[in-house]
């Protein structure tokens, strides 16, 4: 379709339509409840099923080469960091239950806020140094790759 | 039409499309310019926008110095011979020595990065791959940007960059609307970092009706990096490069890993290895440098991407596909093959839920490849964009006007797809030439250069005028029919789409013509592209929704001509794979080792074309 909303499920909410970033999915005037407005500029990215509440979003394969009766289902939770997935083939012969983490930090906790951080020296700021290296970087010489630092030097150019 | 004005004024740093590079932009410039006002503009919404939107399942671009693994010039030498030659090196080098540090910032901030028990550093997939759990990489990454900016506006497609009116050549803000509410936005701002997306959708997709929005890169990619750059009179380098990819068939999901760490391989549809079988002729073609089969089996050095595609292209035509991927030895190791689902699922959903649909279970049948349509790009395995600056104690003179990823547009920036030359950047490299871009914009405002900006409220009005009249266009002639979308006066743009994948593809060497073409095709292109330029004037747009793809059309259609006239430039077959000059089929290193730049005159539409020296400045050996 790809995507489609179950009407028994959606509450019109418009999480999906906050997130879908091909502007797909709107709210329909007349029953209130989402659903996809352009299916042939859906990329099957699943941001709109795992943004739904409501598992109110599915998706199903393309018409012109995938045919029915499969289901590939996901939940996505971010407080405990981890993202579920069940696939179901067409033929019932395998059902997978797969799980993977989708970060290893309180989310959005762990990033700086640059306004806070001490001001980058005219030093820093005449160098090639972007925020925080070399110490991201951990160049075993502590300081940034150069030409020369690497033994090269400038080869003459291949003109026309 | 009764659109509100909303006016952002004395911004300082304008970040025009926020995937990887807009984000990295947005995040650094907060260091480098604590007390500058910067804005987001982001056609979606930046939680989920570009070309990461689903995630990765790997970050393609990683040094690994700190574990002793490569240094910068190991991957100038690889992304070079890839490219068959064609790349900045001082562009690359750059990149490349600062991209670890934003890993191990992405590392920090909580994305999963899969490690190695034996070595402990990260697990990788290949010399340049590591493996991670990205399902939430654009989110993760989004929130350091929206911790940076002052203000991050969603759902903003912009259309237009403002030009000064007090300086020739030096770019002044941007202005675009509100796709849910119809506003006209204005962005007056000292430089504008472009990280919009490069272009899907300019050639015709195998799929068709319904799956026409199953393409390998992403249909919102609009091409609008080189849409705005272009209309600004930026000069554009590399846009003949365009990049087919091989994948597995119809869901295009991503072959890296399978290769790479589940050690699968291609065989034809009669069970043979055929690669290897097309490289004498095609060593003819493109010459032994770039295809010396015992050089790179003793050093490791990798048969160019674009050559790879030749072999499986030839062994279709020869009657022997379809090509399959051998994942019945690989999977029978349950760790294995629960990877190769976990790729999908971490970026290429699509892909799964075609397997499942199918009942390809890849334990007990191989499954098929296929060569995609060709997309423009410039961060992958190929390098179109802007003609940029490199960084002063890298870049030769003719690289080099002062501010690092400059354009030829003073105060413009690019970063990810927008930059060209650059191909291999990927996710990591896009976020920090962002970051570049970000410390250089700060440095040319400091440095007083951006004083004195002058933007008239007629231009102002002009582009207001100009983005809106789809709508209008489609109010005075909507009722002149009964109904339908059959109108004598207008076409909407899901038909301009059509009209330009059908040309693409006929005229400048798409699937349907095995991507061949030649200077006579070339030309008819181009002309057909005017044409088609004076119906975009009459396109028509039922509804808000319908304005922003009337947009997005109307950037492909830039980024198309723009292609259109590098492939007539260069006057030989490049990139084998890729695309074919049916009449210049040999690379031609004596005429040809140069870079090709253009510039569109944003008054008249009129390309100027020209070559650039390609230096190398990083040797042969390791």
């Amino acid at each position: 379709m790809p995507t489609f909303v179950y009407m028994t499920r959606c509450d019109g909410c418009g999480h999906c339509v906050d997130i879908c970033p091909s502007d797909i999915m709107h709210i329909d005037k007349v029953t209130r409840r989402a659903y996809n407005i352009e299916p042939n500029m859906c990329w099957e990215c699943y941001s709109c099923v795992k943004a739904c509440p409501h598992q109110a979003i599915d998706v199903r394969g393309y018409a012109d080469f995938a045919p029915l009766g499969h289901s590939v289902r996901v939940i996505r939770d971010e407080e405990k960091g981890v993202i579920a997935w069940r696939i179901k083939f067409r033929n019932g012969k395998k059902d997978l239950n797969l799980l993977a983490p989708i970060t290893t930090k309180p989310w959005g906790k762990a990033i700086p806020q640059l306004a806070d951080a001490s001001s980058p020296s005219q030093e820093m700021r005449d160098s090639q140094l972007l925020f925080n290296e070399p110490k991201y970087i951990r160049l075993d010489d502590g300081d940034l790759h150069t030409l020369e630092s690497n033994g090269l030097e400038m080869k003459e150019g291949v003109y026309y | 039409m009764a659109y509100k004005t909303i006016v952002e004024d004395n911004i300082d740093i304008l970040v025009a499309g926020a995937g990887l590079g807009g984000t990295g932009a947005a995040f650094e410039a907060r260091f480098w310019g604590k007390d500058k006002k910067i804005v987001i503009a982001e056609k979606a919404n930046i939680d989920r926008s570009g070309a990461v939107a689903q995630g990765l399942y790997a970050i393609n671009c990683y040094m690994g110095t700190r574990f002793g693994e490569n240094n910068p010039e190991d991957h100038v030498r690889y992304a070079r011979i890839d490219l068959m030659g064609m790349v900045r090196e001082d562009l690359l080098f750059d990149m490349a020595r600062h991209v670890d540090s934003a890993v191990h910032q992405f590392e920090e901030w909580g994305l999963p990065l899969m490690r190695n028990p034996q070595t402990g550093a990260y697990q990788r997939e290949g010399r340049w791959q590591i493996m991670i759990h990205g399902e939430s990489y654009k989110p993760i990454v989004a929130e350091a940007a929206k911790k940076s900016a002052d203000k991050v506006f969603n759902r903003i497609c912009v259309t237009h960059l403002l030009m000064d009116e007090a300086k020739e050549d030096r770019v002044a803000g941007a202005v675009g609307f509100n796709v849910r509410t119809g506003d006209y936005h204005v962005f007056k701002s000292k430089t504008v970092i472009v990280g919009a997306g490069g272009a899907s959708n300019i050639f015709k997709p195998r799929s068709v009706g319904e799956g026409a929005g199953r393409v390998w890169y992403a249909p919102w990619s609009s091409g609008s990096a080189y849409g705005l750059m272009i209309g600004a009179g930026a000069k554009m380098t590399q846009m003949e490069n365009r990049i087919v990819l091989a994948r597995f068939k119809d869901g295009y999901g991503p072959v890296g890993a399978y290769f790479l760490h589940l050690k699968t391989y291609t065989q034809n549809g009669v069970g043979e290895e055929y690669e290897s079988k097309w490289f004498p002729e095609l060593q003819e073609m493109v010459g032994k440098e770039y295809l010396d089969v015992e050089a790179s089996h003793a050093t490791h050095r990798p048969i160019p991407t674009c050559l790879r595609n030749h072999a499986f292209i030839q062994e279709v035509n020869a009657g022997r596909g379809p090509i399959h991927m051998v994942t019945m030895e690989a999977f029978q190791d349950p760790h294995l093959e629960e990877i190769g689902w976990h790729n999908f699922l971490g970026m290429t959903v699509g892909q799964a839920v075609l397997w499942a649909a199918t009942d390809v279970d890849p334990k007990y049948e191989n499954p098929e490849l296929t060569t995609s349509e060709p997309y423009v790009m410039g961060s992958h395995a190929t390098g179109c964009g802007a003609w940029c600056s490199g960084p002063e104690d890298v870049s030769p003179p003719e690289y080099f006007w002062g501010y690092n990823r400059m354009t030829t547009v003073e105060g413009l920036f690019g970063a990810g797809d927008a930059v060209g030359g650059t191909p291999h950047a990927f996710s990591s490299g896009s976020f920090t030439e962002g970051r570049l871009a970000a410390k250089a914009a700060c440095r040319y405002i400091d440095d007083g250069k951006a004083e004195g900006i002058r933007v008239s409220d007629e231009q102002i009005n002009r582009r207001k005028k100009e983005v809106f009249k789809p709508m209008e266009h489609y109010k005075t002639y909507r009722n002149e029919i009964t109904a339908g979308s059959v109108n004598p006066n207008y076409i909407n743009p899901r038909q301009g789409l059509d009209r330009l994948q059908k040309l693409m593809d006929e005229y400048c060497g798409g699937v349907t013509v095995n991507y061949m073409t030649n200077e006579k095709l070339l030309h008819i292109g181009l002309k057909k592209l005017k044409t088609m330029e004076e119906d975009l004037e009459k396109i028509a747009a039922e509804d808000i929704h319908e304005l922003l793809r009337a947009w997005e059309l109307k950037h492909r259609h830039l980024t198309s001509e723009a292609v259109m006239q590098h492939t007539l430039f260069r006057k030989e077959t490049r990139w084998p794979g890729y695309y074919y000059r049916g009449d210049a089929m040999k690379l031609d290193d004596q005429n040809w080792h140069v870079l090709t730049v253009s510039r569109r005159d944003p008054e008249t539409g009129d390309y100027t074309m020209e070559k650039a020296p390609c230096y190398h400045l990083v040797g042969e050996n390791e």
